[in-house]
This record gives C-alpha cells, sequence and structure tokens, in this order.
C-alpha cells in the first residue's frame, strides 16, 4: 500500500464512508465541482452526484442547521466549514440545537462538522483558528483532533458512525506536509475517547494533540541529544471525552508534565487536563504541571509575529526543561 | 392572495372548531395550575393567534413534519397531540415527553413528526429547512412546517434558512404567527417593510399576508402552499396577521399595549369568529356546541388527575441521556 497524506486520508474515509452507507452526505461551500477550498471533496461531487456532495451558500448556520434536520430523520451529514474560524457564525445551531436534542429530546444527531483549523500558513486572525475549546466546554458534543494520515481516517469513520454530533478538527498545516502507509485492511476506525501513545518514555510526558504532536516528535529527539532525557508522548486524539485513563497512566510512569496545544493558552484543553490530574494524580507529581500554547492573542498575521505568537520546539524544551529542575 | 375557503369541508370546519376551543381550555387550564403554584417555569399561550396554529397543524399531513415554536399548542393538539402529554410536560413529570428535561411546550413526539423549539425562535428554521430537504432526498412526499413570529422574522437564521430552503428548492412552509408584538417591542419597531411576506421576493418564493384570525382563508391558504410544496413547488412564506391577547407571558400585563388595538382583535376573536360563521352556516347550534365543549372539558378534567398524579423525574436522571449510545 503506497503512502498517503493527512489530507487524501480524510478524503478516502468520506469516499469509503459514502460507499458503505447512502444515508451519508456532504453538504458545504465549494465542495462540490470545486472539490473545496483546501480540495479534501475532489472527485467526490463526480462520484457520488450533486444531492450527495451539495455545495451550499455561504450560510454557516444553515449549512449546520439543515445537517441537524437531515440527522433528526435518518440522515449521516458532514458538513465542512471552509475554515474552522467561520464555525464562530454557525455556533448556535451546534451548542443550541444539536448539542441538547439528545438530553432534552431522546433525538440522536448523528452528524460530523469538518473544520481545517491551525495557523502557521500566514491566514492572520481569521484562517488559523483552534477553536475546540470552546466545544468541549459544551455538554452534549464530542470533539476529535487527528494528528496523523491513520488516525485522521479512523477517527473521520468513527465520527461519521457515531450517533452524536461530532467535531472534526484537521490541522491544515498537516494537509500535505505529513505522508504515512495506511495499516491493512479496508476499514480501520480509530475510536472516539482513545488517546495514543506516540512514544514511551522515562523522564516527562508532554500531553498533547494535533499539529503539536510534530512539534513534541522534534522537541523530544532535541532534548534527548542535548539532555539525555527519554521523553514519552501522549496524543489525546480526542478531546472530549478525554481518555482520563491514559492521561492517569503517563502522569504515574513520568510524574512531570507539559500539556502543549497550538489553541491558546486560557481555558484551553490544557487547563482542563491540568485540573484532570490535579484531582486525580497529585500525589504521582514531581513538578508544577507546565502548559505550553499559543499567546492569548488574537493570530497575527506576519510571519515573525505569527512564530512568536505559536508554541514550537524550542517553547516546548525551555517547560520541559523548567519541570525537569523544578 | 389567501385561497379561497370554500374547499374547506364541513367536516375540517368542525374539527378547526374543536382544535380551537381545546386550545383555549387546556391554555386556560396552564395558567391555572401556574397561579397555583403547581407549574414552575414560564407560561406562553396563544391567545389570539390560535386560528393560526391551529389551521396550520391542521393542515398537515400524518407523514408531514411540524415544527411549533412556543404559542402554538394548537398545532401539536391539531397533530394529535393529547392534553395529557401537554400538561405532563409542563408539571415537569418523569413520565412527560422530555421526562422533565425542558419546559413548555418544548417537546418533540417522533410517534407524530413534530420536533420541538428551542429559545431562540428562529433556530429552527434551518433545522426544519433540513429535515425538508432529507425527506426529499429519501424521496418521500413529505411536507416540513415551521412557525416564526413577526420578532424572530427578524434574525439571521430567517434568512439563512430560507433561502437556503429556496435554492435548493425545499418542501418547507414558513408561516410567520404575526401578532404585532415581540415581548413588549412593538412591530414598527421591529422592521420598517410594508409586509413582512414582501421578503419572500427577496427568496424568489411565494409569499402570503392573511388575516391570521381567520381559521378558514388560514386553512386553505396553508393547505395549497403545503400541497405546492409537496408537488415540487418548493418552499412558500405565509405572514398570519393576528394579535397578542395577553402579555408575553403569564407573568405579564401587557400594560404597554395599545388598548384600542386590542379592542378592535377583541371583535376578531378567532374562536367566536369560527363559532359565528359556522352558526350561520348552519353547522352548529347550541346543543351541538355545548356537546363539543363538554366531551374536551372532560378531557382536560382527566388529564389533570392523571397529569398531578403522576410521579417527579428521578434527581439522578438529571445527569443521564446527554449523549447517545
Amino acid at each position: 500500500m503506497a503512502e498517503i497524506t493527512y489530507l487524501q486520508a480524510i478524503t478516502e474515509a468520506l469516499r469509503e464512508e459514502m460507499q458503505r452507507d447512502e444515508k451519508v452526505f456532504l453538504l458545504g461551500e465549494d465542495i462540490g465541482i470545486y472539490g473545496g477550498a483546501f480540495k479534501v471533496t475532489k472527485g467526490l461531487y463526480e462520484e457520488f452526484g450533486q444531492a450527495r456532495v451539495m455545495d451550499t451558500p455561504i450560510s454557516e448556520s444553515a449549512i449546520i442547521g439543515v445537517a441537524v434536520g437531515a440527522a433528526l430523520v435518518g440522515m449521516r451529514p458532514v458538513a465542512e466549514m471552509q475554515f474552522a474560524d467561520f464555525i464562530t457564525v454557525g455556533f448556535s445551531q451546534l451548542v443550541t440545537n444539536a448539542a441538547t436534542m439528545h438530553y432534552r429530546y431522546g433525538i440522536p444527531v448523528p452528524i460530523v462538522v469538518r473544520a481545517p483549523s491551525g495557523g502557521g500558513i500566514h491566514g492572520g486572525a481569521f484562517h488559523s483558528k483552534n477553536p475546540e475549546a470552546w466545544f468541549v466546554h459544551q455538554p452534549g458534543l464530542k470533539v476529535v483532533a487527528p494528528s496523523t494520515p491513520a488516525d485522521a481516517k479512523g477517527l473521520l469513520k468513527a465520527a461519521i458512525r457515531d450517533n452524536n454530533p461530532v467535531l472534526y478538527f484537521e490541522n491544515k498545516f498537516l494537509y500535505r506536509r505529513i505522508k504515512e502507509k495506511l495499516p491493512e485492511g479496508d476499514d480501520v476506525v480509530v475510536p472516539i475517547g482513545k488517546a495514543r501513545l506516540v512514544k514511551p518514555g522515562r523522564h516527562v510526558s508532554l500531553i498533547t494533540y494535533g499539529s503539536m504532536v510534530h512539534a513534541c516528535l522534534q522537541a523530544a529527539e532535541i532534548l534527548n541529544e542535548q539532555d539525555q532525557l527519554d521523553v514519552e508522548i501522549l496524543d489525546l486524539r480526542t478531546l472530549q471525552p478525554l481518555d482520563k485513563e491514559a492521561v492517569l497512566s503517563t502522569v504515574e510512569r513520568t510524574s512531570r508534565v507539559v500539556i502543549v496545544h497550538e489553541a491558546n493558552l486560557t481555558a484551553g484543553i490544557g487547563a482542563e487536563v491540568a485540573a484532570l490530574i490535579s484531582d486525580n494524580g497529585f500525589e504521582m507529581l514531581d513538578a508544577p504541571i507546565k502548559r505550553v500554547a499559543a499567546l492569548d492573542t488574537p493570530t497575527p498575521y506576519a510571519p515573525v509575529l505569527e512564530e512568536y505568537f505559536m508554541p514550537n520546539p524550542e517553547k516546548i524544551i525551555v517547560a520541559v526543561r523548567q519541570v525537569i529542575h523544578f | 392572495m389567501p385561497a379561497k375557503t370554500d374547499v374547506v369541508s364541513n367536516e375540517i370546519k368542525l374539527q378547526l372548531y374543536s382544535l380551537l376551543y381545546k386550545t383555549r381550555a387546556t391554555e386556560d387550564r396552564i395558567i391555572a395550575l401556574y397561579r397555583q403554584g403547581r407549574i414552575m417555569g414560564g407560561v406562553y399561550t396563544g391567545r389570539g393567534v390560535e386560528a393560526t396554529t391551529v389551521a396550520a397543524g391542521l393542515a398537515l399531513e400524518k407523514q408531514d413534519y411540524l415544527f411549533p415554536i412556543h404559542r402554538d399548542l394548537g398545532a401539536h393538539l391539531a397533530k394529535g397531540q393529547s392534553v395529557l402529554n401537554i400538561l405532563l410536560q409542563y408539571l415537569g413529570r418523569g413520565n412527560s415527553l422530555t421526562k422533565g428535561k425542558d419546559s413548555g411546550i418544548h417537546m418533540s413526539d417522533t410517534t407524530l413528526n413534530i420536533i420541538g423549539n428551542v429559545s431562540h425562535l428562529g433556530a429552527m428554521i434551518p433545522v426544519a429547512v433540513g429535515v425538508a430537504m432529507a425527506k426529499k432526498m429519501q424521496n418521500e412526499k413529505v411536507v416540513t412546517l415551521n412557525f416564526i413570529g413577526e420578532g424572530g422574522s427578524n434574525i439571521g437564521d430567517f434568512h439563512e434558512g430560507l433561502n437556503f430552503a429556496a435554492v435548493h428548492k425545499a418542501p418547507f412552509v414558513l408561516v410567520i404567527e404575526n401578532n404585532q408584538y415581540a415581548y413588549s417591542t412593538p412591530a414598527h419597531k421591529e422592521y420598517v417593510c410594508n409586509r413582512l411576506s414582501d421578503r419572500a421576493q427577496g427568496y424568489g418564493i411565494p409569499g402570503y399576508h392573511i388575516d391570521g384570525t381567520d381559521a378558514l382563508g388560514v386553512y386553505a391558504t396553508i393547505k395549497k402552499a403545503i400541497e405546492d410544496a409537496r408537488n415540487g413547488k418548493g418552499p412558500s412564506l405565509i405572514e398570519c396577521l393576528s394579535m397578542r391577547m395577553v402579555g408575553h407571558s403569564a407573568h405579564d400585563d401587557a400594560f404597554y399595549v395599545d388598548k384600542e388595538q386590542m379592542k378592535k382583535y377583541e371583535k376578531k376573536d378567532p374562536f367566536l369568529r369560527l363559532e359565528q360563521v359556522l352558526r350561520k352556516e348552519g353547522l352548529l347550534d347550541d346543543k351541538q356546541i355545548k356537546r363539543i365543549q363538554d366531551t374536551i372539558d372532560k378531557e382536560i378534567e382527566q388529564a389533570t388527575d392523571i397529569a398531578l398524579n403522576s410521579p417527579l423525574p428521578e434527581a439522578h436522571w438529571a445527569a443521564e441521556g446527554v449523549y447517545a449510545e
């Protein structure tokens, strides 16, 4: 089997799920003939037709709302936000309708909202956002954020088959930058709610997800060479529900934790993971928990500013040295 | 222009009459339970707009989907909902449709194809359009009807949902219940176009402006829009003009409402108006009216007894059901 990119993995998951289940359909802006702003849906319009690969007006609220309605009567819509940033104008449909429908009415809402997120592409304040924490805070939604082609494919399949609204944050910086051979077998599903141990280690745990998994790998290599540190890396993969067991078991192994995410710091996923460890694993810690995240500012445009704003291997290394030498 | 009312059969006329009475009598009972302190949450009644809500609900076929809003108790009843389920819901009982998890008439019933609303009126419009589009994709001749007030017609989802429905020719009917007040805000502070139905032009769909206190006229016009939608002609927008004859909710005495306007609409009371017409047409006399009303009163009495003796939810249910299996 040939290597495929993160982006191709998403396209494959969509194609295979649409072939498997005729209730699955796609809707979003420019996803049909044009194949999507990033070409994620390229070829699907030709294969499945305009009813199942539906071009829509610029109406994020209606895109998500229509998906909710279709899901209420048995369909399995996958809605695309052209950029995760634009989810703000469809916010109410997610938190008001999609998230509360099963609690109040007992009716499942099996929708997936794909949201290309993340910075490092000089997109400025409105094409770079990582808004996952807003949705993790809303009961009734599930949130996933894959970091590899295999997880991109397997988690999207799981999201489409899940009976709940799932937000699928795909990191657009990774789209064409990473490739891998996917596991054998046509239908590999990565379960929602399970973290992945990327790299075992003895001295410190980096708990992370999305694009920062790759920054953590780079940091771990440097720390190994320069400080002779054996760094463990845990990729959360799912942010709601969190894999509490995996988080606590990495803390138990290393007793030192740095949480890393590309989204900005305050009230981010890192705060929740730190609270989880504090509540359940305080006695296992040998140092305070550190967080590495983007600055609490809008994403700046000029490369020199964006680089200063984003978390990166250097910032991770500084934080690791602090918890090691505490 | 409204559709001609001579298409409304005698059977439908009598059903409309019964449902208008049932709606009013059930709402009176709900207000009484609220004043007795037995209903804890807000109570929003439809007095003055019942003709619109009842006729629209009755115009739908069994397979069609109804998306009512907070004053549309009449539409729930017209679509087949029982008085008992409505009282259980208001009283927050464990055997209510939402098991005590939601208030008012925020309730769905998948056996009747009714999907309840959220309080952000207008947010249901895209969802209702989604149901309509899915039914079209499933090759079923099913129409979805959704209500909105003149107040809610100003939020963004009204535009997004209706435009989306128009572009995709969704089998969808949007009924604006223009009762001239959004809480305390009068219509002239809500919009300045002549008629809200004129907005239909902007979406390239038919728009109707009709008297929302005339049950027969509302029924005929909405029936036509529903059948147009069923036959692939796409969505319609129907503005039904009436007057909210009570406060926004049971705690509100509506001191801000123009008294002259109120007097004018007292003469157009939807229930009394239909009664007059049906008496004149020889479809109703005192004896029949008494029989209809007694039967409904008895049903409400029995439903109240059962509802008040129904169990409360178990406290730990609060933590359950956030996610589907």
